[in-house]
């Protein structure tokens, strides 16, 4: 057993945890053999069936695009070429996992050798039907979290993330994880408290511990001293929050009158249901990368349609700003983005879409015909000079001219970048071939400070209320009021309640933050007079 | 008596015999009692078509001549749905051919 410990990290989403300490388990259970070929075959034709059941059961909860991938995986299943492949070998000696494993992961290399990038996109979900059938045979289902713990783990993916219960309480604490990934995202705007970059400290499973997602710790077998000052902190948190929650409908208005708008960021459609749309002032942000994410392959045209259509009638008639593929950089996509030594400062964002026309025309398509059911803006991620800007709308611009002669429903909507390489934010005067710009400060801080957002090593280095991150988006708000150019800011630092006098400090009228964020930015905006500035 | 029917039609959806696609195809195919086999050159191979894991297989992208054949009841209308499924798209919406 361990003693007490206070275990520092980056915060990824604040809030307070209470609980036992619960360790990922590593090792899967081995595969015990049978004594018969029959047997073995029994056991494979069992696990399948199981893994098949599995599968069903969870398509019935989920809709559209998921439903879709899941009953590809079960339509694979339930084919019984992989069985009848496997079958052979089991008669020849193999084990059914060994045959199992060997039949897959054959299938799998065929398909990763594919050229076409949706095939090969496709071998992760034969990599999930290989391992879901292979966990069947060992007799493990995997792992669940018990609600109201913190998870303390090397990393989690989105999905089981997304499959715990997080009503119950409870947090993350991961040894490595990102502020920027795509979890951190979801902790974000669900309001689970996370800490990452706690490193390798031997913590005892079930210990009872505190996670501080607002200061970035976690105390295990905390002392009574500790647990007070917890109590305290984590109480006025709450009592602010409430006080914030009783008066989220209500418009942003700061102590001198001045109304700033205060938009959701969206990087889940489902992050629509967590918040009423009467609470904000629009979408300032919805990303698309949800959709070409993880296992589901490249999205088609109608998937993406009905994404997008979604959320634009649940704004009801507010602005939605949905910002095209932003993939490379720490969020790659399989089958889309390339490998590269320095992926930050490679082929991510509009350069990847312009490298890849033939997928960003597919979603160029879609975002033209969304168009006609609401206000949609489009937002071009990671500009970096002019002419991106001149190539990307020529190609909206000539696929608009082709849904308009084969007859099909369409708008050109408003196009606009984001300010997140310093050459924009120095110089945004080159940039005005742009509808509109929106700050997103995350990119913008780590390419300032040559800091990496991911590395929990680096500590503080790189945040957003650096002089010269704050003074790049003043720059910006001066050129955005000066020229009538609508600007706005989407990063984590809106999200931020101490940031929020910077923020309007610099100029800003216009933010956007996750959904779990939006009661305590208003709160802060109502904080806030011109004039009253240390700065 | 059995009847036979073949039949040839190009893949115009954007994603050629992907996932939803193939998983449209073989379910169709499935609903009838007759055999149905594809393949993406004219002396084959021939692979069967209700089987989603051999025409994922064929990995046949946007305009790809598909063949199609089909022996035993109703092989007459299998090849009609099917190849009518291609031709649509496989109602994927994005198919369309914009240029014509």
């Amino acid at each position: 057993m361990t003693g007490p410990a206070r275990i520092v990290g980056q915060v990824a989403s604040a809030g307070y945890a209470q609980g036992p300490v619960h360790l990922a388990r590593r090792e899967a259970p081995a595969y015990t053999a049978k004594s018969t070929p029959e047997q073995e075959l029994q056991a494979l034709q069992l696990a399948v069936d199981s893994a098949s059941a599995g599968i069903a059961s969870t398509m019935g909860q989920v809709c559209g695009d998921a439903s879709d991938i899941l009953e590809f995986q079960l339509a694979m299943l339930e084919d019984g070429s992989f069985t009848d492949a496997a079958a052979g070998m089991i008669s020849a000696g193999a084990t059914a996992h060994a045959a199992w494993q060997a039949v897959l992961d054959a299938e799998i290399a065929e398909y990763q050798a594919s050229d076409d990038a949706s095939f090969k996109a496709r071998s992760a979900d034969l990599a999930d039907i290989r391992d879901t059938v292979l966990s069947a045979l060992s007799g493990e289902s995997t792992q669940t979290i018990p609600p109201g713990v913190i998870h303390v783990d090397e990393d989690i993916a989105p999905s089981r993330f997304l499959s715990h219960d997080w009503s119950l309480g409870g947090g993350l604490a991961l040894r490595r994880g990102s502020v920027a990934s795509h979890v951190a995202m979801l902790a974000r705007a669900r309001g689970v408290p996370m800490i990452v970059g706690i490193g390798d400290s031997a913590i005892d499973d079930g210990a009872d511990a505190l996670l501080d997602a607002e200061a970035g710790e976690l105390l295990v077998y905390p002392d009574p001293e500790q647990i007070a000052a917890f109590n305290h902190r984590r109480n006025a948190s709450q009592t602010r929050q409430r006080e914030a929650d009783a008066l989220v409908s209500h418009p942003a208005v700061t102590r001198d009158g001045e109304a700033v708008e205060v938009l959701v960021n969206i990087a889940d459609p489902e992050d629509a249901d967590r918040i009423p749309i009467e609470h904000v002032d629009g979408v300032g942000l919805m990303r698309t990368e949800f959709l070409f994410g993880g296992d589901r392959g490249l999205p088609d045209e109608e998937t993406q349609l009905v994404a997008y259509s979604k959320v634009l009638a649940w704004a009801e008639g507010k602005p939605v700003t949905i910002r095209t593929i932003d993939a490379g950089g720490d969020k790659p996509v399989e089958g889309y983005t390339i490998a590269e030594d320095n992926p930050f400062l490679g082929l991510r964002g509009i350069r990847l879409s312009l490298a890849k026309p033939e997928v960003f025309r597919v979603q160029i398509r879609a975002l033209l015909r969304a168009a006609p059911y609401g206000a949609l803006k489009v937002m071009l991620p990671m500009v970096s000079v002019p002419e991106e800007i001149v190539q990307a709308r020529a190609m909206f611009a000539e696929e608009a001219a082709g849904l308009a002669s084969a007859g099909i429903a369409h708008r050109m909507p408003q196009i606009g970048i984001m300010v997140e390489v310093p050459s924009v934010a120095i110089t945004p005067e080159r940039f005005d071939g742009a509808a509109f710009f929106s700050i997103g400060s995350n990119d913008l801080t780590q390419y300032v400070l040559a800091a990496s957002r991911d590395n929990a090593r680096l500590g503080a280095l790189g945040a957003a209320d650096d002089p010269a991150v704050v003074s790049l988006i003043a720059n910006v708000a001066r050129f955005g009021l000066a020229s009538g150019l609508e600007t706005s800011l989407c990063g984590d630092a809106a999200s931020d309640p101490e940031m929020i006098d910077v923020l309007l400090g610099a100029g800003l009228r216009r933010l956007s933050v996750a959904p779990a964020r939006v009661a305590v930015v208003k709160a802060a905006v109502r904080r806030f007079a011109r004039g009253e500035q240390p700065r | 008596m059995t009847a036979m029917a073949v039949s040839d039609v190009i893949i115009t959806n954007e994603v050629g015999l992907h996932a939803r696609p193939s998983v449209k195809f073989t379910k169709l195919a499935k609903t009838f009692p007759c055999s149905v086999e594809i393949a993406t050159k004219e002396e084959g191979p021939w692979i069967d078509a209700k089987s989603i894991v051999k025409v994922m297989g064929a990995k046949a992208p946007k305009g790809t001549r598909l063949w199609l054949r089909a022996k035993g009841e109703q092989a007459t209308a299998a090849i009609a749905a099917l190849t009518a499924l291609v031709e649509r798209g496989f109602d994927e919406g994005g198919g369309h051919d914009r240029a014509s």
